[in-house]
């Protein structure tokens, strides 16, 4: 188990272990909804392998990172549009 | 095709679909023919920019009319049409280009046509993602956008209601006097509109009409990051040359916040494959005005084949060497934008009701070996 | 024009994707001496299947496979998506937001699997993800210790995954298998001939031993109350319905086939088409793989090795392996008959149930006889960021629509590196 770090997910200071994925962080920490889909409805993870782009956050002021390929990196800036 | 219709309209496009439209209002019985399926050849690869050009008169007049009549049909239209009246934005980059703007605004402004000339920090206000440097631009707030196969279908609806046909998949391999043949038959009417865009030299020999390619590439969502339709001034340049490739800068917000980036010209006969050496210079043409964008995602490029005339206007009228044909077609890239101004004069000829603009300029006529 | 900040490499044979098949080739292809480049993805080698953030959490012959792979003097590019292959040989990707280009003489397409989505109704809702999705989020560190998950469907993930979750400490609640139970046990009784296969999915059972394991039965719809998914489910005769935490759907995989179809192997039912060197039909283009059927890590090996020798010319040792490779071809269609999706899978989804997720297109909204294209252009299905890959299976399930073309940028691409790509191409390297 790798140390904990620390990443804000919408302005809120959470921890994390240093060695996850973005997505996986972000389940764990019980955001299961990242983003809002064309028509509102919330959207998680899916496939976790990069190819349905449901589980889209902006990460550090950038929009459209793949939560799921993105690993997770101390002090990073997340944004949830859900 | 069942019962005997009294028009045929060859394409499903968004110029046959206006044309469907308005002599159904007219109260013909229309069938329209498709090869492939409605508003899925040139109108899907326009860029639904609605816009009044001023290069010429006839430019001018066609432009603003089918501005005019698509505004009296906004209020019916659906919401996949997308319409925005998200205005256009022409960016000059030096003091020549700049004059050019205000040559541009008199011509608008002696025709009551809503412009305002931009100095640079103006234009950087109305665009913040244009880069600094240039000179300024030209607003027209009135000009819009739209999304191009919704409106053909929507037009092809309107038209069914008024007892319209529309045939897919079919397609005619001949214009015959008063009639179509097609791989099912020979249809007969009493008169044939050959809407077929880039292809209606291919069913009338003799009309001055060839195909012009252009990619497009759409990205990735970017809310707010263009507001208008912006257009490089240098694009008239590109669109008048009739050889080699050219590319210029044309950037759309689209509805659903995605930006469609435009545009490039090359002739290379119906060649549909991407070129990427056109593309790479059609994108880096848009980053030197909006460095941003090269940092957005693009998700699809395509190819269309414009409908391309030597003297820039389009063909609209009667086809006097074969009996009962009438001409709609040759638009180049202000298909979208003419449609209706296109569809409603073609109704009027047919008629024979005093026109609603001068056809002079358009008539098909112009293109026959004893023209004057 | 000088290129801003791109990068340009060459290499006897380049290989696109580092999992099972990828490595293969690239031990089989240097090991004959050929200087090779391998792209992924991701951050290191494995694919899907051989996923990991520590090689111990591997099993051993992946781990063999992996020493193998670091010894055999193939470069690897990690984290490099291929966007572009012009000609087959002229591959441009994406890495770190710069543009790279790859010359190589032959290029071996070893791009792996995706899921299939059904819709129905309620699969959109958050904590409804796919078997597969569920096992790489695992594996990317989910926890899911005592939460309440049901895994249903059908495919070489089901038994799998929810083993894997069982040893994670989840709360296992259900394993649906949506093929009839004789099918099942035919299939099963089948297994004697191969009794390694036996024991691995005795050996995964036991692993979720405490759960419900159930036959002809599946998953009908999802729906969500109080913040908490209630999955009805059926096996034909009675239905019911359960609160769960998390629904790992498994439909089974299909190949990805994006790349080859740029650049114009022919692809016929989904898979791409190879001779018995694993030849595409565009000349030194091979494929490798679950692309040229989904046939599991066995066959991805023997498949990669014999693309990776045939690359490099040494297309009689290749034929060696052709009868090995024809047997694990021959099971994976066995088992691909045994467990195909029933009927009642594709009725599912309502009117308003959503099929295009990117742009949130209904089923209401298309026409069974719409081509794809047709379809993307009238409800914009396929027009979002995924460019069609889940939509675009699940249209081909539904309606048999076929996909569209596949053009440049293959995957999402900065404007800035597609340009880099492609501005400097002089025309006669244009078609795709």
């Amino acid at each position: 188990m790798s140390a904990a770090i620390r990443i804000l997910v919408n302005d809120t200071e959470r921890e994390a272990p240093g060695d996850i994925s973005l997505a996986a962080a972000l389940l764990n920490l019980g955001y299961a909804s990242f983003r809002a889909s064309v028509t509102g409805e919330g959207r998680g993870p899916v496939c976790g392998m990069g190819t349905c782009f449901e589980c889209r956050v902006a990460v550090d002021g950038v929009s459209g990172r793949r939560a799921c390929l993105e690993p997770v990196r101390d002090g990073m800036r997340v944004t949830l549009d859900a | 095709m069942t019962t005997r219709p009294d028009a045929i309209v060859v394409g499903a496009g968004i110029v046959g679909a206006a044309c469907a439209y308005y002599l159904s209002r007219l109260g013909r019985r229309v069938t329209v023919v498709d090869a492939a399926f409605a508003g899925g050849g040139t109108t899907a690869a326009g860029m639904g920019h609605i816009v009044v050009m001023d290069d010429s008169d006839a430019q001018f007049a066609l432009t603003s009319w089918s501005q005019r009549l698509l505004d009296d049909l906004l209020p019916e239209l659906p919401a996949a049409a997308e319409f925005e009246r998200c205005g256009t934005l022409w960016v000059a980059e030096d003091e020549a280009q700049l004059e050019a703007a205000r040559n541009k605004l008199a011509c608008y402004q002696g025709r009551e046509v809503d412009a305002e000339l931009l100095d640079a920090g103006q234009l950087a206000e109305a665009e913040p993602m244009l880069r600094g440097g240039l000179a300024g631009g030209l607003r027209v707030p009135a000009d819009g956008v739209v999304y191009p196969p919704a409106l053909a279908r929507w037009l092809l609806a309107e038209a069914a209601r008024q007892g319209a046909t529309l045939v897919e998949g079919v397609r005619v391999e001949a214009i015959l006097p008063r009639a179509v043949r097609t791989a099912e038959g020979v249809f007969h009417t009493d008169l044939v509109v050959n809407a077929a865009g880039p292809e209606a030299a291919r069913l009338t020999p003799g009309l001055p009409i060839v195909p012009r390619k252009g990619h497009l590439v759409i990205t990735d969502r970017a809310p707010g990051f263009c507001r208008h339709q912006v257009v490089e001034l240098g694009y008239l340049k590109s669109a008048h040359t009739m050889s080699g490739a050219s590319v210029a800068f044309n950037l759309q917000p689209r509805a659903t916040g995605q930006l469609l980036l435009g545009s490039s010209r090359e002739l290379v006969g119906w060649d549909s494959t991407i070129n990427r050496a056109v593309l790479g210079r059609m994108l880096r043409r848009a980053m030197e005005f909006m460095p941003g964008l090269s940092c957005l995602n693009a998700l699809r490029s395509w190819t269309g084949f414009r409908p391309a005339t030597p003297d820039k206007l389009p063909l609209i009228g009667a086809w006097a060497p074969v009996e009962g044909l009438w001409i709609a077609a040759g638009h180049e890239g202000l298909g979208i934008t003419t449609a209706l101004g296109t569809g409603a004069l073609l109704a009027d000829l047919i008629a024979g009701r005093r026109p609603a603009l001068d056809p002079a300029p358009f008539v098909p006529a112009r293109a026959l070996p004893d023209a004057a | 024009m000088p290129e801003r900040g791109s990068r340009a490499l060459s290499a006897d044979i380049a290989i696109i994707g580092a999992g099972p098949a990828g490595i293969a080739a690239a031990v089989h292809a240097a090991g004959a001496g050929r200087s090779v480049v391998v792209l992924d993805a991701g951050p290191r080698p494995g694919g899907q299947i051989w996923r990991h953030r520590r090689r111990e959490q591997l099993p051993r012959a992946a781990r063999r496979w992996l020493e193998r792979f670091d010894r055999s003097g193939a470069v690897l590019l990690p984290e490099a998506s291929v966007v572009d292959a012009g000609a087959g040989t002229l591959l441009g990707a994406e890495r770190h937001g710069r543009a790279v280009r790859v010359h190589a003489e032959a290029v071996v397409l070893a791009t792996g699997a995706q899921e299939l989505f059904l819709p129905f109704p309620g699969w959109t809702l958050p904590n409804v993800l796919g078997a597969g999705g569920a096992q790489a989020l695992l594996k990317a560190g989910m926890d899911v210790r005592g939460k309440r998950i049901a895994v249903v469907g059908t495919g070489p993930l089901l038994l799998p995954v929810a083993a894997a979750l069982s040893r994670a400490g989840a709360n296992l609640r259900l394993v649906a298998e949506q093929a009839p139970a004789g099918r099942v046990l035919e299939f099963a009784t089948s297994l004697w001939r191969t009794p390694g296969r036996l024991a691995q999915a005795a050996a995964y059972r036991a692993a979720f031993a405490g759960t419900r394991y159930r036959w002809g039965t599946w998953v009908t719809y999802v729906t969500q109350a109080d913040g908490e998914l209630h999955a009805a489910y059926t096996d034909g005769r009675s239905s019911w319905a359960e609160p769960v935490d998390l629904l790992c759907t498994a439909s089974g995989l299909i190949p990805a086939t994006e790349l080859a179809r740029h650049i114009g192997c022919v692809v016929e039912g989904g898979r791409v088409v190879v001779d018995d060197a694993q030849r595409t039909s565009v000349p030194q283009v091979y494929a490798a793989g679950e692309p040229t059927g989904n046939a599991g890590v066995d066959a991805a090996l023997v498949e990669g090795a014999m693309a990776g020798l045939a690359a490099a010319g040494r297309e009689s040792e290749a034929r060696r392996f052709l009868a090995e490779r024809d047997r694990h071809r021959r099971f994976a269609d066995r088992t691909a008959r045994a467990f195909r999706l029933r009927e009642e899978l594709r009725d599912r989804a309502r009117p308003d149930t959503v099929v295009c997720r990117c742009e949130d297109v209904p089923l209401s909204a298309l026409h069974p006889e719409w081509s794809a294209r047709q379809a993307k252009l009238a409800t914009r299905a396929g027009m979002g960021s995924c460019q069609g890959r889940v939509c675009g299976a699940a249209l081909q399930h539904l309606f048999g629509m076929s996909a569209d073309t596949v053009r440049v940028p293959v995957l999402p691409t900065p404007l800035g590196v597609l340009a880099d790509l492609t501005d400097s191409m002089d025309d006669s390297q244009g078609a795709a």
